[in-house]
């Protein structure tokens, strides 16, 4: 288990003060005017060397990302932004973050702001999350007051805005160039890319968009050196990470902990097991909603970290762990997430807006056993049909959990159509 | 992807809006967090700005909107109608904003939801089925106005609605005994803390 020394989140729950004096005391803001006076550059090599992957669920490297910057300031601003329109199903731990300790999301603004060589920032929170909000926006505000932001923020020379921007709930915005649309007043729908952000991101300026947990632990990481983050975990799967495990365990709770800690583990060691005892077992979402899900033989031993999920075809997307035990209706509780996404699609690209629809009118029907056997192969093939084929990932988000639902119950799928067939001959 | 109209038939007309002085202020503020010229990027702030003076967002509310930020109306309109938080009808005074994705509904949200339903009579509650609000460790959910009420049951989401009923504003968060999203019963990390 991750050693309480070296967590990053040590307020994670509130006990403690989120003020600016309480995250002083607990070590944010230490120091922050000579980690700025590293340079830019030393900064994104250091986030390089300690492998932080990004936190918001796709997994690319942060520092690397940061480095797609260009590396002067030409006649177009740069942005920093930051992505904390937390939606994704099961996840719930940026809230966390903006409520409990905001100043180390502030703190890591500045520092990754200056990284890429940006004057402003903003954070773009989901609507629903009003009070998290204002939480976020008096830590800014006590950061201006305090010297830390604004110009010559924390004595460093280099001069920082910082602003929070609400949404107003639409589970898209978190698709980066959604976002960016939705901070420029429209629509949050999707941008082709190329051109990606660092080229031309926010009013056509280059911006870098960052999750809320990727940023908050930029601070710390610069403190500690890279090479602390980097001996948490596994090789190209490093450092610590929230989790958020939901569903049929006893305690379902958000826990800071080591990358690639079993899952197993995981449940049973925070959450007081799963409901009934881990034979009880159904079936896990791993990392969001979008993630295909793992039966319990594979949940058995999988460890939760980028690779090892992704070598059982599913993903660590958020870490947020959405646990059902046997008396779940698997087939309802995926034909649930198809209708999130159908709810969810900007409406933009074919595939998506009328694939969403479609597989989740197939899936409500698999829920009752209302099919011909061979619809689970159309159902499937309609899947890959809209998987790449859109202009963001919504459509693959749509896509992956059916495929995990087929690829491992198919049976009870079946069970359900031939049970519903037998039922209607009899009668 | 949802059909939401700007300009429903059946909501009552609104003949004239104007922001408060206070909130003219407050839009005025949200406006200049943005360069010079992107004041549009203000619009969903200044949109909630009319919905909280207003209580929902008539017509004429959408236009003084676009009228300030100096945008079409159009551009305003498809704001409104394409982020679900935007109320295009009269409301209840508390909006029980009832979530029923996956990990409410391992949690039991069917049996929420049909509780707020009963519950909403279109003059103190109106019920609105939500996507995932972002509070899954704290199943099942309801965001009631701004604030959340987790970690409910039939019972307990009875006790807050009657608590609303008498007027008083019942402790939002977890509905049993238990720190945020720490698990119940007490933390299993940073006990020394």
């Amino acid at each position: 288990m991750l050693a309480d020394k070296d967590r990053i989140f040590t307020n994670l729950y509130g006990y403690g003060d989120w003020r600016l004096e309480g995250a002083r005391k607990r070590g944010a803001w230490d120091g922050t005017k000579a980690l700025i006076e590293r340079g830019h550059d030393a900064i994104i090599e250091e986030m390089k060397k300690s492998g932080l992957r990004g936190r918001g669920g796709a997994g690319f490297p942060t520092g690397l990302k940061w480095s797609f910057m260009p590396k002067e300031v030409k006649d177009r601003p740069h942005y920093l932004i930051v992505n904390a329109d937390e939606s994704e199903p099961g996840t719930c731990k940026d809230r966390d973050i903006m409520r409990h300790d905001p100043h180390l999301l502030v703190e890591g603004c500045l520092i990754a702001g200056f990284a890429m060589r940006a004057n402003a920032g903003y954070i773009y929170v989901r609507g629903e999350f009003y009070n998290e909000a204002q939480n976020l926006m008096a830590a800014i505000r006590e950061a201006y007051d305090a010297g830390l932001l604004g110009k010559n923020a924390c004595g460093s020379g280099w001069d920082f805005d910082l602003y929070v921007h609400r949404g107003a709930g639409a589970y898209i915005c978190g698709e980066e160039t959604a976002l960016l649309e939705s901070l420029e007043g429209k629509k949050g729908m999707p941008r082709l890319k190329p051109p990606f952000p660092a080229g031309a991101g926010l009013y056509g300026c280059p911006s870098t968009v960052n999750n809320v947990e990727s940023i908050a632990v930029a601070p710390t990481i610069l403190r500690r050196g890279a090479p602390w983050f980097a001996g948490i975990g596994r090789p190209n799967n490093t450092g610590t990470k929230l989790f958020c495990i939901s569903g049929h365990v006893n305690r379902p709770c958000n826990v800071e902990e080591e990358m690639g800690i079993p899952l197993r583990e995981l449940i049973d060691r925070h959450c007081g097991g799963v409901r009934g005892g881990w034979d009880n077992l159904l079936a896990v979402i791993p990392g969001g909603a979008s993630v295909p899900l793992l039966p319990k033989s594979i949940c058995d031993t999988v460890l939760m970290d980028f690779d090892s999920l992704r070598d059982q075809k599913s993903g660590l997307g958020t870490a947020a762990v959405i646990v059902m035990d046997k008396s779940t209706d698997v087939v309802k509780a995926i034909a649930r997430l198809s209708q999130f996404y159908k709810h969810e699609s900007c409406g933009q690209c074919t595939p998506c807006r009328e694939g969403t629809g479609w597989m989740w009118r197939v899936m409500e029907r698999m829920v009752t056993g209302n099919a011909r056997l061979d619809e689970i192969d159309a159902l499937e093939d309609v899947t890959r049909q809209v998987e790449g084929h859109t202009i963001c990932a919504l459509g693959d988000a749509a896509a992956w959990p059916i495929q995990g639902l087929i690829r491992h119950f198919r049976p009870e799928m079946e069970r359900r159509i031939r049970a519903r067939t037998e039922k209607l001959a009899a009668e | 992807m949802s059909m939401v109209t700007a300009d429903p038939k059946d909501v009552p007309q609104v003949a004239h809006f104007a922001f408060t002085p206070e909130n003219l202020a407050k839009a005025r503020a949200l406006m200049a967090n943005y360069p010079p010229g992107r004041q549009a990027s203000a619009v969903i702030g200044v949109l909630d700005l009319a919905q909280r003076q207003q209580g929902w967002l008539p017509r004429v509310a959408m236009n003084e909107v676009a009228r300030l930020l100096d945008m079409a109306p159009i551009r305003v309109y498809e704001i409104a109608t394409f982020y679900t938080m935007f109320q295009l009808r009269p409301r209840g005074k508390y909006l029980l904003q009832v979530c029923t994705t996956t990990p409410c509904w391992l949690r039991g949200s069917d049996a929420i939801m049909k509780a707020c339903e009963h519950a909403a009579d279109g003059d103190t509650f109106s019920v609105q089925e939500v996507e995932c609000l972002g509070g899954c460790v704290n199943a099942p959910v309801v965001q009631i106005n701004d604030d959340f009420y987790e970690d409910l049951d039939e019972t307990s989401l009875q006790k807050v609605l009657d608590a609303f009923r008498r007027g008083e504003t019942p402790k939002p968060g977890p509905q049993v005994d238990r720190q945020t999203s720490a698990p119940e019963g007490g933390p299993t990390t940073l006990r020394s803390a």
